[in-house]
């Protein structure tokens, strides 16, 4: 006897409901590719205009290209992501950000045999506007830190440290942790810290503060003077031309100049 | 007369303002006429300032620019860059008012041109009223370019909703979705400059942009390969790749993604990646651990190296030499000396004598 199971018709029809379920499901999101397409033609016309009137203050401007880039941000769009991304091809902002990129890079293995791959934002900023010339554009410490933060996925070890009121850039993979990070903050204020600088501002106790210490020295972002008066000073060379070095202008000199 | 365009200086006794363009004109405050100062940040059309809050001019002063101002206050306005840095200095200068320790050199005249000392101007009203004006101009101009980039972003973020919508379709479909429409999405999402919502991981990645690139690099990166001893940093052939091309450059994402391909495109370069998480380029042909074993023998010779005296025998960048050297302490051939003087290796004599 054929045994024809209640279910055979049901499970029949229900397959060819879910094969026309799924057929209608790929035909959804065909649809809605074509019409992303479609808009993003449009969105792409719309950014060439933008940029036929604008580009320039996006250039020229630093305060523009922070508001830009907040923009992008709030909304979810990362306008660096990538050089083949509408915003870095009509807007050129890629390549404004990814030849800093180049140069930051640059300043800091320079640099790196006097501070251990350590230094602050204002010095690296100062020198990337050296090495770029008179008649380059302007860059901005906010343009900086966005082309360091896009840096860090190349696995160097890029990071940002904000150190009293302003960043420590550091460019080499050694680890640095909150501990590091705090006794850097102490540091900052000097250029140097002692152990017991660190045992009363943060409450540690010596060996604890010992070695954080030694951890810096190893690395090379700190020196050790043994011949300070009291105990012996953890310099950082990476704040040595913040705190030490000003610059003057002739006429300053000159006046300086009994 | 405009006091537009021009240096801002500061030195421990005075605050000087001298016009870019024509050097004779040098205006000068002393820093003990300052009574307090204050930031105003900047916003849009508006460049961050300082105001800088004065005393009342003492009888004995010399002739300025102005008679007299209503104002007892003057602003410091940095349309480029600066303001921050020069607030922080300046602060420190009032607070640690060292003009008063200190001599001062000989007056300096503080405007030279004798034309000049007669400044007058039609009244500050009327160099406000310019200066007013000026800054309107410009604040259209921006304000035309916000107003455009609101409405561009309104746009852009209607982009990001659909894409949104679009990755929730392929979530629920569960791979229903044909390889060749994830790949058009993906594109999508690289030029909009969105994330991936389905997978959260790299933007684009896996997209024709970056298959065609992987192959570029393969070429591109032959021959520098060849002259470093086959091994490169990420970094480096980020600057190495871009510097050539001078235009058009690559984001360190697409690098990144493109390199995550070479080894499944089986071209001669693959990605590395170290423990310490650095990256790096090596040929196929490149074998890290064989050459461990060379650096053995050089450590070995010399007793013991840092990694920044192998990289100088050697020829390498210190990064790299550090990575081989820490290699070779892993695979068990070196051990390691750890103190303040630096990080030193040795052979590990441990296993070879035990």
């Amino acid at each position: 006897m054929h045994r024809r199971g209640v279910g055979a018709g049901a499970i029949a029809k229900k397959k060819l409901a879910e094969a026309k379920y799924k057929e209608r499901g790929t035909v959804l999101a065909e649809d809605q590719l074509a019409q992303m397409s479609k808009q993003l033609d449009m969105f792409k016309t719309n950014l060439e205009e933008f940029a036929s009137k604008h580009k320039q203050e996006i250039r020229k401007n630093p305060e523009f290209r922070v508001q830009f880039q907040d923009m992008c941000a709030t909304i979810g769009v990362d306008p660096l992501a990538s050089g083949k991304g509408f915003w870095s091809e009509m807007l050129g902002v890629g390549d404004f950000y990814y030849e800093l990129g180049v140069q930051i890079i640059e300043v800091c293995l320079a640099l790196k045999h006097r501070n251990g791959g350590l230094i602050t934002l204002e010095e690296l900023h100062q020198q990337v506007l050296k090495g770029r010339g008179k008649f380059a554009q302007d860059v901005s410490q906010d343009d900086l830190l966005r082309a360091i933060k896009k840096l860090k996925v190349l696995g160097n070890g890029f990071g940002i440290i904000p150190v009293g009121g302003t960043y420590l850039i550091q460019s080499v993979p050694a680890e640095l942790n909150m501990d590091h990070t705090v006794v850097l903050q102490l540091a900052e204020k000097k250029g140097y810290v002692t152990v017991s600088e660190i045992r009363s501002s943060l409450k540690w106790e010596t060996e604890r503060a010992k070695q954080v210490l030694e951890h810096l020295l190893k690395e090379g972002m700190a020196w050790l003077d043994t011949q300070a008066a009291g105990e012996p000073q953890y310099w950082l060379p990476a704040l040595f031309t913040e705190l030490y070095a000003q610059e003057i202008t002739p006429e300053e000199a000159k006046e300086a100049i009994p | 007369v405009k006091f537009d365009s021009g240096v801002l200086l500061l030195s421990t006794h005075r605050l000087i303002w001298r016009d870019q363009k024509n050097h004779e004109c040098c205006i000068a405050v002393p820093l003990s006429q300052i009574v307090f100062i204050e930031e105003q940040a900047a916003g849009i059309g508006k460049s961050a300032k300082i105001v800088v809050h004065l005393h009342p001019a003492s009888s004995n002063k010399e002739p300025g620019p102005f008679q007299s101002s209503k104002y007892s206050y003057i602003k410091l306005s940095f349309r480029e860059h600066g303001q921050i840095e020069f607030y922080r200095r300046l602060s420190e200068e009032i607070t640690q008012r060292r003009w008063e320790s200190m001599p001062t050199g000989q007056t300096i005249q503080v405007n030279k041109d004798p034309q000049a000392g007669r400044i007058r101007a039609v009244g500050i009203v009327g160099i406000e009223r310019k200066l007013e004006e000026k800054r309107k101009e410009t604040d259209k101009n921006i304000s035309e370019a916000f107003e455009d980039l609101s409405k561009l972003m309104e746009k852009a973020k209607e982009m990001v909703e659909l894409s949104k919508s679009i990755a929730n379709k392929i979530k629920e479909k569960q791979g229903d979705i044909t390889e060749d429409e994830t790949i058009r999405f993906k594109s999508y999402l690289l030029s909009m400059g969105i994330a991936n919502p389905v997978t959260r991981e790299t933007y684009g990645s896996g997209t024709h942009y970056h298959m065609q690139l992987a192959k570029q690099l393969a070429g591109i990166l032959q021959n520098p390969l060849e002259e470093r001893g086959g091994i490169m940093s990420l970094t480096e052939v980020y600057c190495l790749v871009n510097r050539a091309r001078g235009l058009e450059l690559l984001s360190p994402e697409d690098l990144v993604n493109a390199c995550k391909m070479l080894e499944s495109l089986k071209l001669p370069l693959r990605l590395r990646i170290f423990d310490s998480g650095v990256m790096v380029i090596e040929l196929q042909s490149h074998n890290e651990e064989e050459m461990v074993a060379s650096a053995l023998e050089t450590v070995s010779e010399k007793g013991s190296l840092t990694a920044d005296e192998f990289a100088k025998l050697v020829g390498m960048s210190v990064l790299l030499a550090k990575e081989r050297l820490l290699l070779a302490e892993k695979m068990g051939h070196l051990c390691r000396d750890d103190s303040v003087e630096g990080l030193r290796f040795y052979p590990n004599l441990f296993l070879t004598q035990s």
